[in-house]
């Protein structure tokens, strides 16, 4: 197990990786007082003349203890914490199961910076941006093509804020029905992303959460026990984080219609789905995809994202207004304020734009056909890396053996956990070392030491060796040299975290303010 | 299961779509074919005709003339003198901003460890810092989506802080904020508007002191308000909420900080608002993010739904980072959780902090000067068109109330856009005891012809005849 420095070793397939480390001081340690980093243009004199209105006790005392900075001393700071951060464009970024991370096509990027879409201001004259929501428009076609919903609503920044929006559709139906008393139930699943039953109890339903059974499908003896007059709701993925397609689905959303209640498909990934099957068929009413997953706009360290969403016909008066209108006689775009609620907000104008105009250039890049290729071509990937992890020394993947997977797996390490002392928390920041990202998986951790693995579309079998045989070198390590991987990450621009200080009322320190307000040098208490 | 793709050459975006690579794949699975995996599937919910939308556009280059036409039928800023504001920004955008949020170890990361991710850790931290030292509050969010969920989620912080169920805001306040609030905190919490004096549009402070009770939350309000307003009475407000055990909670707009004293300084105790103008591009007012700030206080630090990235010692010496009481996140807690986290605007927040440091303590201070002397000339300027009224005799930032005597605000911006200026807000549907009133705002970068460009076009709409009175 030995390497040399330096050399490519081509009989490997994993690299000999390290991150840029920088070593880079905080910002603010890179002042100096007098730079400065931009000017502004100067109000002429004329203008001047006018003078400042009187602010008195209103006007601020002192300066904002900003740094001061020359504009390439900025730019520099930053250069270097970019090369201290890995993308997908960096890495075989398959890791980070549950969310699609896929190719963010660069022209896609231009075509969202554009000054004619960026510089455009929501409360322009409709005439004067035709442009904006003739993407706005293209987009809800094709999702809806895709759900079979009746209308989406492009607003909810990211997948949560979609699932509050669906959450919010629920309580304001429920509402309007007078049933606020009787219907106060939303069931979900453990596997369902957490935002699910945050969301839904937000707007004041109980929840009710459904396990899996041996099959590592929602059990349907528990969904049958669950359902009754009060549920408002079923919240559910499909095939959950584990990989699993449900395929009782539609047993579980009449249950829940003949109890009168709303069912909501949260296809935050869909990728394995598009053009293979719809929330329409499965009898949903709502659903929601994001469009920084299964439509490749980038993730952006954790937005700006979009969730859009899709309902059936009956529930578009509760979505939040304005939805997009396209008046054929006139052959003009406009902001549908008639259709949808006359109260319900969610956001601030009408959705992320820069996100949507990427997703709806990604899909009409594709066509019908070539999107359907994406989720075989996401599956078979899947099936792939499935097959090659099993067979893995300490590595199993729970429920439904013999069966295929869709377009990820939870793993466990349980097994090498019990064999080597080592699980999921230590094994990934040893995976870094050779510039691969693993995550574990959201919790709790009814799989024990999981990960999830997503290969989507985008990569090469080749880079899917590559990513299976850092798999394979770490796990061999577990067994061989634990010590190595206990200490990992070795190569990563810094070393072991102390996180207990982050749990400590008395010590974290959210900003450099609060850090100086507690600590001298190097973390010395005050 | 619907056909193969056309003929069999593979899509860049997919390289494995490749059919004899396909086939050495299946052939190591054990599979026959693609069709297998999608056995799962019932056949009455398999999709069996090709999806109905357009065919695909094939070359990168005719997509983008595509997009390019699409984005032509646009008439952008750029190309006009725009005086709209009310809730998003025509700022000046520095070029390093759009640099940084642009490189991709940035644009296309997600969620790697604060090992992988050092870097990410390390911008938003400083964003938070850098708007500390804004705001002079030590805790500021990773931000959210936008301004108003912001405000919305810091008033349901009050509320779980205080055990109470009731806000009171403006009846003046950004409408459309009004609404999200609203309807973000129901069912649980009810908003109350308090009214505003007429003369001056600041809270009226009989009128909330007659609301004020010990079942009250938090008092809510904006600083500058959505009509432009400074609001004289922050200090009083705060005290008045105090008075009855509620919270403060006051939304600022932050590129009025360098010139106006910060909410901690009048006794807020959340701060929040939009960091659109921070660098970010208005996007059709799809470029937002949204910050919440507080003191250091555990009762509110674990109140917080979203990501906070503390500074931590690493085995070595160097400055780490991670997530500070992760365990309140509905990451850890699902239903039991403060509200909820997911994706939401953490490039923004980079972005903004490169824009803080950009502007340093001079810059922001240039800003809000630039701004104020520039929203000077230009009110008095058009308070000077017969029929043209300012309507706030408060002192204002960047944006003020306009009413015109006996014409609709429509038909004025319909004149001035035939001339190439996008006039204010039209506030007449949202706020019709204002009358013809329109929001007019001005930025940084406008020069004095461009000001008098619109007041001698004004100048001659109202001089107008016929057909334009309401």
């Amino acid at each position: 197990m030995s390497f040399e420095m330096g050399r490519r070793n081509l009989d490997k397939k994993y690299r000999e990786y390290h991150q840029a480390r920088w070593d880079e001081p905080i910002i603010f340690d890179l002042s100096q007082k007098g730079e400065r980093g931009i000017l502004l243009p100067e109000a002429e004199p004329e203008v001047a003349a006018a003078g400042l209105p009187e602010l008195g006790s209103m006007a601020r005392e002192n300066p904002p203890k900003l740094p001061e900075m020359s504009q390439m001393r900025v730019l520099r700071h930053y250069m270097h914490l970019s090369q201290e951060n890995i993308g997908a464009d960096e890495t075989v970024d398959i890791g980070q199961g549950t969310c699609t991370m896929k190719y963010s096509p660069k022209i896609n990027d231009r075509l969202a910076g554009l000054p004619d879409f960026a510089d455009v201001h929501p409360r322009q004259d409709e005439s004067t941006v035709q442009g904006s929501l003739e993407i706005m428009y293209r987009t809800e076609q094709m999702l809806k093509a895709i759900s079979g919903m009746d209308r989406f609503c492009l607003h909810p920044g990211g997948g949560s804020q979609a699932i509050l929006a669906i959450a919010t559709v629920v309580r304001e139906w429920v509402d309007s029905q007078g049933l606020s008393d009787e219907k106060d139930e939303i069931i979900t699943t453990i596997f369902s992303h957490p935002s699910n039953p945050a969301c839904a109890a937000l707007k004041g339903f109980k929840l009710i959460t459904i396990y899996p059974g041996p099959d590592g499908r929602p059990d349907p003896d528990a969904m049958r026990a669950a359902v009754s007059s009060r549920t408002a709701a079923l919240f559910i993925t499909n095939p959950e984080d584990v990989g699993i397609y449900n395929s009782s689905i539609k047993e579980f959303t009449k249950l829940v219609h003949d109890a009168g209640g709303l069912c909501s498909y949260d296809q935050a990934n869909a990728n394995a789905l598009l053009g293979i099957t719809r929330a329409r068929e499965a009898d949903f009413d709502l659903c929601f995809f994001n469009i920084h997953k299964t439509f490749s706009s980038p993730h952006g360290c954790g937005g700006p994202g979009s969730g859009v969403v899709g309902v059936r016909e009956h529930l578009v008066r509760f979505l939040p207004a304005p939805l997009v209108g396209f008046d054929e006689a006139a052959g003009r775009y406009y902001l549908d304020y008639d259709s949808p609620s006359k109260t319900v907000r969610l956001k601030d104008f009408y959705g992320v734009l820069p996100a949507i105009i990427r997703g709806c250039a990604w899909m009409l890049s594709l066509g019908p056909d070539w999107l359907r290729e994406v989720s075989r071509v996401a599956v078979l990937n899947n099936n792939y890396m499935f097959k090659k992890i099993t067979a893995m020394r300490g590595v199993d993947a729970p429920y439904a053996e013999g069966e295929f997977r869709m377009e990820q797996v939870r793993y466990s390490l349980r097994k090498l956990k019990e064999e080597t002392g080592i699980g999921a928390a230590e094994f990934i920041n040893r995976m870094f070392d050779y510039g691969m990202h693993l995550w574990s998986s959201h919790e709790p951790w009814i799989v024990p030491e999981p990960f999830t693995v997503e290969p989507t579309e985008s990569y090469s079998k080749a880079e899917l060796d590559e990513y299976l045989s850092v798999l394979e070198r770490v796990i061999g390590e577990c067994y061989e040299t634990p010590e190595v991987v206990r200490q990992a990450p070795h190569k990563s621009a810094i070393h072991h975290v102390d996180h207990d200080i982050l749990d400590d009322p008395e010590r974290w320190a959210i900003t450099w303010r609060a850090y100086q307000r507690k600590y001298k040098g190097y973390f010395e208490p005050r | 299961m619907a056909t193969e793709p056309r003929g069999a050459q593979s899509h860049p975006y997919i390289p494995n779509s490749e059919p004899s690579v396909q086939r050495g794949m299946l052939q190591e699975i054990g599979a026959d074919s693609i069709d297998d995996f999608f056995e799962c599937i019932p056949n009455d919910l398999r999709l069996n005709a090709p999806l109905r939308m357009p065919e695909p556009i094939c070359s990168e280059a005719a997509l983008k003339r595509r997009f390019e036409d699409t984005a032509s039928k646009n008439r952008s800023v750029n190309k006009v003198i725009s005086f709209l504001g009310g809730g998003c920004w025509h700022h000046y955008v520095p070029a390093s901003c759009d640099e940084i949020n642009g490189r991709s170890e940035f644009l296309t990361a997600y969620a790697g460890d604060p090992y992988e991710d050092h870097g990410r850790f390390q911008a938003l931290f400083e964003y938070e810092s850098m708007m500390a030292e804004l705001l002079e509050m030590d805790v500021v969010n990773v931000p959210t989506y936008d301004g108003a969920q912001a405000a919305g989620t810091a008033l349901r912080m009050a509320s779980r802080i205080t055990g109470r169920k009731k806000v009171l805001v403006p009846e003046l306040m950004g409408a459309d904020r009004l609404k999200v609030i609203s309807t973000y905190l129901h069912p649980q919490i009810d908003v109350v508007t308090v009214k505003s004096a007429r003369r001056t549009l600041t809270l009226d402070m009989d009128d909330l002191r007659s609301k004020l009770d010990g079942s009250v939350a938090a008092v809510f309000f904006e600083n500058p308000a959505f009509l432009g307003v400074i609001e004289p009475n922050g200090e009083k407000i705060s005290d008045a909420a105090h008075s009855v055990g509620a919270m403060s909670v006051v939304w600022a707009d932050p590129s009025s900080l360098g010139v106006l004293k910060p909410p901690s300084k009048y006794g807020a105790d959340i701060a929040c608002g939009d960091i659109q103008p921070l660098g970010i591009h208005m996007y059709f007012g799809g470029g937002r993010g949204g910050y919440i700030a507080s003191s250091d206080e555990e009762r509110f630090v674990m109140e917080y739904p979203s990501r906070l990235f503390g500074i931590a010692p690493t085995s070595h010496g160097e400055w780490g980072f991670g997530d500070v009481a992760w365990e309140r996140t509905s990451f850890a807690k699902r239903e039991s959780a403060k509200e909820f986290v997911g994706t939401s605007a953490a490039l923004w927040g980079i972005t903004a902090g490169v824009y803080l440091a950009t502007m340093g303590p001079q810059g922001m201070a240039d800003l809000g000067t630039g701004i104020m002397l520039r929203s000077s000339y230009l009110s008095r300027e058009m308070s000077k068109i017969p029929g043209v009224e300012i309507a706030t005799g408060s002192p204002f930032f960047k944006e003020f109330p306009v009413t015109f005597e006996g014409r609709r605000v429509k038909e004025i911006n319909k004149a001035l856009m035939e001339r190439g200026i996008y006039g204010g807000h039209d506030l007449s549907p949202d706020y019709p005891s204002l009358g013809n009133a329109a929001l007019y705002c001005v930025n940084e970068m406008m020069t004095r012809a461009d000001m008098d460009a619109l007041t001698s076009a004004l100048s001659e709409i109202m001089r107008g005849q016929g057909g334009m009175c309401s």
